[in-house]
């Protein structure tokens, strides 16, 4: 009954697994949904969606696998469980086993059961698929001969089958983890952290009261000191907008990672339109300016400075003064030499580019190479501009 | 799976089926619950509601950014050793006696079976939670001072919050029962008012309600108020004997709901400017 649904779900980029079906498969077992589809609803939702973000995913999903189920008072599990086997085609071929366990809905035998479907799944089979009808005369599948209104496991039907729908992103949820997420960016951003005790006596110095004790005789001399605090303080400067398009969620990931950092002891980011000219923005629509003039003022050569941007752009937007954008009284400085006074300003700071390597040369990459350290935004990249931003000297 | 009791709110936490199902999974499956949802949507009254509804103790971990997993099992005061180590009438050879266990320590080692909240996990280092896992699976650990085992007789009720919004690792997601909680809608907010002000005139309510949510509606303020300012707010408002809250005039101590100086700047803007109130 409910392997559709898993089915469905994953092919949503819900990541359910075994462990998820097992826990529905005892909370089922212990009548935890009351026998009705809304406490199935309501159960399943507990146990299979680990984040808000799938919340939409799974409503989805439900409405698609259980619109027009009809319920009642009726026992949804015996109902559900019965439309499993009608669903499938060869449900004549299960073994006795199988059957039984899909009765008895045992988690641990259910998870080798579904294990093996998955299997199977992937190796992909066009035509007779075990589980839901398709093509063949299933009385539940929708473009079964014996299609019955109102059950629906999924897809626009006219041919397309369920199956084929959900196969083909089955897998998807597992693709994700391919590109840079939220959490690998986190990561790499926590090697900036230092740290400083400052602030009231508060932990033992188990070194420092050796030492002492050890100089006064053994007399015993307990020192104290501060808790370490964070002190990395970062400045995110961050291209928006044109040919940076392309890479927005990339960049938006990189910007939430910085914001959920709590190693930082302080964070601000700006936003900019190709080149720094004179001023950063608060907000991504470039309401907000700061002027970079009363920036450099307020933040000493000790802030760490990343720059997020592609570095491309016509040459004269970077090498002439005012470059694309002017403001009234103010100086007009080319956009090359405002990223120089950011440069020389900073003791230390790197420029993350989502463009690949193989397109640095022969461009405004190339120029803005010669004033900031350059490196990819990738995970290999992004480490070593932290680490970059670490060294010393 | 033992038989459980069934947790249904209490008459002073207001409950949604789906919340219940989701404290009921995870009472029949022992398995942590997380709850996520903005602040201000019950997440701690959660647990304190559990804890009343059940009758079992609440043990509280209150989760900060200098937090260690290990803080939770046991600390061991060595200070104290040293300290007693210059006067006789302590045998300081007895560890045990400087061995402190900690929130999930205590928990642990109840004898009866406890809710553990732990309260805003988000708040630690990103790599607390996965930190957490072990301890969590087994519900045991070692005291490796004593080469002594502290194992849960009865697996306690694991509550877990975190704010929105912010990512937690999958590895620890997928061991927890999962629910969000959505802000209160109106009508449920005003079922939560109720609660906290049994006698309060349904005109004021009516009054504030509206009012707390136009607030919320403004775009600009950087921490929009949540359930406890309200409540807090109809409290004060009560004690000083008002009877009317407007949209339009200035609202009586503002400053009980808009906590920040830059919210209270915005909200003022926005009304003596003649903008909209919605910008
Ligand atoms: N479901 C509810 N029933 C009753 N009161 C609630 C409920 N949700 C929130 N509140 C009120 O909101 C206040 C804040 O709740 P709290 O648990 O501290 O929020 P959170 O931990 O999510 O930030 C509570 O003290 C209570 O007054
Ligand atoms: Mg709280």
């Amino acid at each position: 009954m409910y392997l559709p649904f898993l089915y469905e779900l994953r092919a949503r980029g819900v990541p359910v697994g075994t462990t998820e079906a097992v826990q529905l498969a005892r909370a089922l077992k212990a009548g935890l949904h009351e026998q009705s589809l809304d406490g199935f609803y309501h159960v399943a939702r507990a146990l299979l969606v680990h984040r808000e973000g799938h919340l939409d995913d799974f409503d989805q999903a439900f409405l698609k696998v259980f619109r027009g189920v009809e319920v009642e008072s009726k026992k949804v599990q015996d109902e559900l469980l019965e439309w499993l086997k009608k669903a499938m085609p060869i449900a004549d071929q299960l073994t006795d086993e199988e059957r039984a366990l899909l009765e008895n809905l045992d988690p641990e035998e259910l998870q080798k059961l579904f294990e093996k479907r998955l299997e199977e799944q992937k190796e992909r089979h066009d035509g007779g698929n075990k589980w839901i009808g398709t093509a063949g005369t299933s009385p539940f599948g929708h473009s079964g001969k014996a299609a019955r209104q109102g059950i629906r496991v999924g897809g626009p039907g006219g041919g397309r089958s369920a199956i084929k729908t959900a196969d083909a992103r089955l897998y998807q949820g597992y693709r994700q983890d391919l590109t840079l997420d939220v959490r690998q960016m986190q990561l790499a951003l926590r090697k900036l952290r230092t740290y400083v005790r400052i602030g009231g006596d508060e932990e033992l110095d188990l070194e420092g009261t050796i030492a002492a004790t050890a100089k006064n005789a053994g007399e015993l001399e307990v020192v104290v000191r501060p808790p370490r605090r964070p002190n990395t303080r970062v400045i995110l400067m961050m291209d928006v907008g044109g040919s940076m398009d392309p890479f927005a969620l990339l960049c938006s990931r990189l910007f939430s990672a910085a914001k959920k950092s709590t190693h930082f002891k302080e964070l601000r980011t700006y936003y900019f339109h190709n080149c720094v000219y004179g001023r950063v923005y608060e907000t991504e629509r470039f309401t907000d300016p700061v002027r970079i003039e009363d920036l450099l003022h307020e933040c000493g050569p000790h802030y760490k400075l990343i720059l997020v941007g592609d570095a491309l752009m016509a040459p004269y937007e970077l090498m002439s003064p005012g470059g694309a954008l002017s403001y009234e009284g103010e100086e007009r400085m080319e956009g090359i030499s405002w990223l120089m006074r950011l440069r020389n300003h900073f003791r230390k700071s790197v420029w993350l580019n989502p463009e690949p390597p193989r397109y640095w040369e022969g461009n405004t990459i190339e120029n803005i190479r010669g004033v900031f350290d350059m490196y990819p935004l990738t995970l290999e990249g992004l480490g070593e501009a932290m680490s970059h931003l670490l060294r010393t000297r | 799976m033992s038989e459980f009791a069934r947790f249904t709110g209490t008459t002073t936490y207001l409950t949604s089926p789906s919340l219940e199902s989701a404290v009921n999974c995870a009472l029949a499956l022992e398995r942590p619950l997380l709850v996520r949802g903005e602040p201000g949507t019950g997440k701690t009254l959660l647990a304190e509601a559990v804890s009343a509804a059940l009758d079992h103790e609440l043990i509280r971990w209150n989760v900060k950014s200098t937090t260690r997993a290990q803080d939770g099992l046991y600390v061991y005061d060595t200070v104290q050793r040293l300290y007693d180590s210059r006067f006789q009438d302590k045998n300081v050879g007895d560890i045990r006696q400087y061995i402190k266990l900690g929130p999930m320590g205590e928990a642990f080692a109840a004898k009866k079976r406890v809710v553990l909240l732990i309260d805003e996990i988000d708040k630690a280092d990103v790599e607390f939670p996965n930190d957490l896992l072990n301890e969590l699976d087994r519900m045991r650990f070692t005291i490796d001072e004593l080469q002594e085992e502290v194992a849960a007789t009865q697996r306690p009720v694991v509550i877990i919050t975190s704010n929105a919004e912010k990512e937690l690792p999958d590895a620890f997601l997928r061991r927890c029962v999962f629910h969000f909680i959505d802000f209160p809608t109106p009508e449920l907010m005003a079922d939560i008012v109720r609660v906290h002000h049994p006698d309060l005139e349904d005109r004021l309510a009516e009054q504030a309600i509206e009012a707390f949510f136009e607030l919320r509606a403004m775009k600009r303020l950087r921490k929009r108020p949540s359930t406890s300012e309200l409540v807090d707010w109809i409290a004060v408002l009560r004690a000083a004997g008002v009877a009317d809250v407007k949209l339009e005039a200035a609202l009586p101590f503002l400053g009980t709901l808009l906590k920040k100086e830059q919210d209270l700047v915005a909200f003022a803007d926005q009304l003596s400017g003649g903008k909209r109130w919605r910008s």
